[in-house]
């Protein structure tokens, strides 16, 4: 589910980043502009709660195997979403820099994808209107289960989108959703009981904590109008900042979309990728993106019949020349890092 | 042992780790996270197909875990850990790309395998630079650094709370699973029924202590408002590390450097 950095471009993890610091502003400023200080200990513990909470392993009856919490749903129930947007960014990056689950770049991505579909779609959209503000433990457990699956079936898709749009893996679209949905259904249902399971033991045992959020008492209610205007600043100037990008640094990024449109294009054209080929063509903002161009054709046209041409002839000299100055290279780093090792002690 | 004690154990060792005091360790935060932030721009950024432009990149943690004395092995373990999810996304390219590339003797290489041999490249680059960061900085530092670079700073405060908190609560969690395990037939596993009682009962406690904090903070004079210490003076070896960096990584970008050395080594033998 945490996305690496191996798996994912620039552009795709730079306007994710670009989305997510948008969403995290506007989070922060509405948890900031609340006058309840006590909200910044408990977003700290509670994070520290959820962090750990991960880690624990929850027998699944009937099977054997067992499954964990993601915490993002709990968090949105205990904290209302601002605050639980900003405490899942927390929770993944501490994963990010210490366990090295998910990457930097990517972290955006993940953030969007665990964070930002749980506590701004999950929670305000099925969990609250599900359960109201008396619920009942049927419709609490409703309600939770409900939001985790349909979180965690955004969650997946997410990462399906921005995995294939990276283009660095070769996964069709349709083989990759069909690999990632069930088994998020699966853990989207473990997720939603383990929260439901939770949140009905607070119910019962301690229920002035639910209530204080249910009632919008701790945290202003949300405003999806916010929250839409924010993403489409973020997606806008991401637009900008990208193309600006593309054009001074050519090969990276443009290879980059030009792999997501080659792949388009040469599929016959079912679903999605036609859908998007077609939104690319009319919104194409760099001229420079042609297809036709010689060198990019070799990336674009990677699955082409015309692909033989494209390629380079196999030329058993260049290949030798580099596997030698690549062992070499490896060699040149590894003795650097090794003489440098004595310097550090000195 | 359980899995969440042996997580804190590794938390606890970069902690330790980024306590050093060696001249990675000394440098401006700052410098070090736009320098890891580019190193990952920079290596993300080549073609799927792209091997020998990546190998040049090996020096930037093999001269940090060099300099900046860290151990090699806790980082390739976790490395290993991380591993298989993203290899095994990588593991399909060589079923879909039959395309022709190179020739090694008579074995024809297709592009599914030199781009899942990149993918891989690529996660050890990518996850040895995140490690590498947060054992050559620590979390506090950290903290000032995403603030210098205008991060919100609730944002902020969140993440060292959290990190401060998650040493106090793991230590409670082991407790209380040891626990539960001991009086249990079902390993490390938590059986359904105590689901909602045992994360429950910690969860409760969880808001009993944060309250608790939020009480003795207040009796320290706390006002909504808290306050982080900012180290930030930008010597000459901040200036000139950042820059080595850059300039390195634009050259080895954009030149093939192992091509170079191989073509350079052919002509000379």
């Amino acid at each position: 589910m945490h996305m690496a950095d191996a798996l994912i471009s620039p552009a795709v993890g730079g306007a994710m980043w670009a989305a997510t610091a948008g969403l995290a502003a506007y989070a922060a400023k509405k948890v900031q502009n609340d006058l309840d200080d006590r909200k910044i200990p408990l977003m700290g513990v509670l994070g520290a709660f959820v962090f750990a909470a991960q880690m624990i392993n929850f027998t699944i009856p009937g099977t054997g195997s067992s499954g964990h919490l993601g915490g993002g749903l709990l968090l949105a129930i205990l904290l209302g979403p601002q605050a639980a947007f900003l405490t899942i960014a927390s929770i993944l990056t501490i994963q990010a820099l210490f366990f090295a689950d998910g990457g930097i770049l990517a972290l955006g991505c993940n953030i969007f994808n665990m964070g930002f579909l749980a506590c701004f779609i999950g929670y305000p959209l099925i969990y609250k209107p599900l359960t109201g503000k008396n619920p009942s433990q049927g419709r609490l457990f409703i309600g939770s289960v409900l939001a985790a699956i349909i979180g965690l079936q955004l969650g997946a898709f997410g990462v399906v989108l921005e995995t294939v749009f990276s283009g660095v893996s070769e996964l069709p679209f349709s083989t990759f959703v069909l690999l990632m949905q069930p088994i998020h259904l699966a853990i989207g249902l473990v997720e939603g009981l383990v929260t439901a399971a939770i949140v009905m033991f607070i119910m019962k045992e301690s229920p002035e904590i639910l209530q204080k959020t249910a009632l919008g008492h701790s945290l202003g209610t949300i405003s999806i109008k916010g929250v839409l205007v924010t993403l489409l600043i973020a997606a806008m100037l991401t637009g900008g900042a990208l193309s600006w990008l593309a054009s001074s640094n050519p090969d990276g990024l443009e290879w980059s979309i030009a792999g997501v449109t080659g792949e388009a294009e040469l599929k016959a054209p079912e679903g999605i990728h036609s859908f998007f080929a077609e939104l690319q063509g009319k919104t194409a903002f760099l001229p420079d993106y042609n297809l036709k161009h010689p060198e990019k054709s070799i990336v674009a046209g990677a699955k082409a019949a015309e692909e033989k041409e494209a390629w380079p002839a196999v030329d058993s000299g260049t290949s030798f020349a580099g596997i030698l100055g690549s062992l070499l290279t490896l060699a040149l780093a590894y003795s650097i890092g090794k003489g440098l090792r004595r310097f550090a002690k000195g | 042992m359980l899995k969440i004690e042996a997580n804190w154990i590794d938390l606890r060792y970069l902690d330790a780790l980024s306590n050093q005091n060696t001249f990675i360790h000394r440098l401006n935060p700052c410098v070090k996270l736009i320098a890891a932030l580019s190193f990952i721009i920079a290596v993300t950024s080549f073609s799927k197909y792209e091997i020998t432009g990546l190998l040049p990149f090996f020096l930037f943690p093999a001269v940090l875990l060099s300099l900046g004395n860290l151990p090699a092995a806790p980082i390739f373990k976790r490395l290993l850990l991380v591993a298989p999810f993203v290899l095994f996304i990588g593991i399909f390219n060589p079923l879909f790309d039959h395309t022709p590339i190179t020739k090694i003797s008579s074995i024809v290489i297709t592009g599914g395998w030199v781009s899942f041999f990149s993918i891989t490249i690529r996660l050890c680059l990518t996850i040895t630079t995140a490690l590498i960061l947060v054992a050559t900085t620590g979390i506090d530092a950290i903290g000032s650094a995403l603030l210098r670079i205008g991060v919100p700073k609730i944002i902020v405060v969140q993440l060292l709370f959290m990190y401060r908190y998650l040493h106090v609560l793991v230590e409670e969690f082991v407790r209380s699973t040891t626990a539960y395990s001991l009086r249990s037939f079902h390993g490390d596993g938590v059986q359904f029924r105590a689901w909602g009682s045992l994360l429950g009962q910690l969860l409760i406690r969880s808001i009993d202590r944060a309250n608790r904090v939020y009480q003795s903070m207040l009796c320290r004079g706390f006002d909504g408002e808290v306050r982080l210490m900012r180290t930030s003076t930008l010597t000459t070896s901040d200036i000139g590390y950042l820059t080595f960096w850059m300039v390195f990584f634009v050259l080895i970008r954009f030149f093939d450097v192992p091509e170079l050395l191989g073509k350079l080594l052919m002509g000379v033998f």
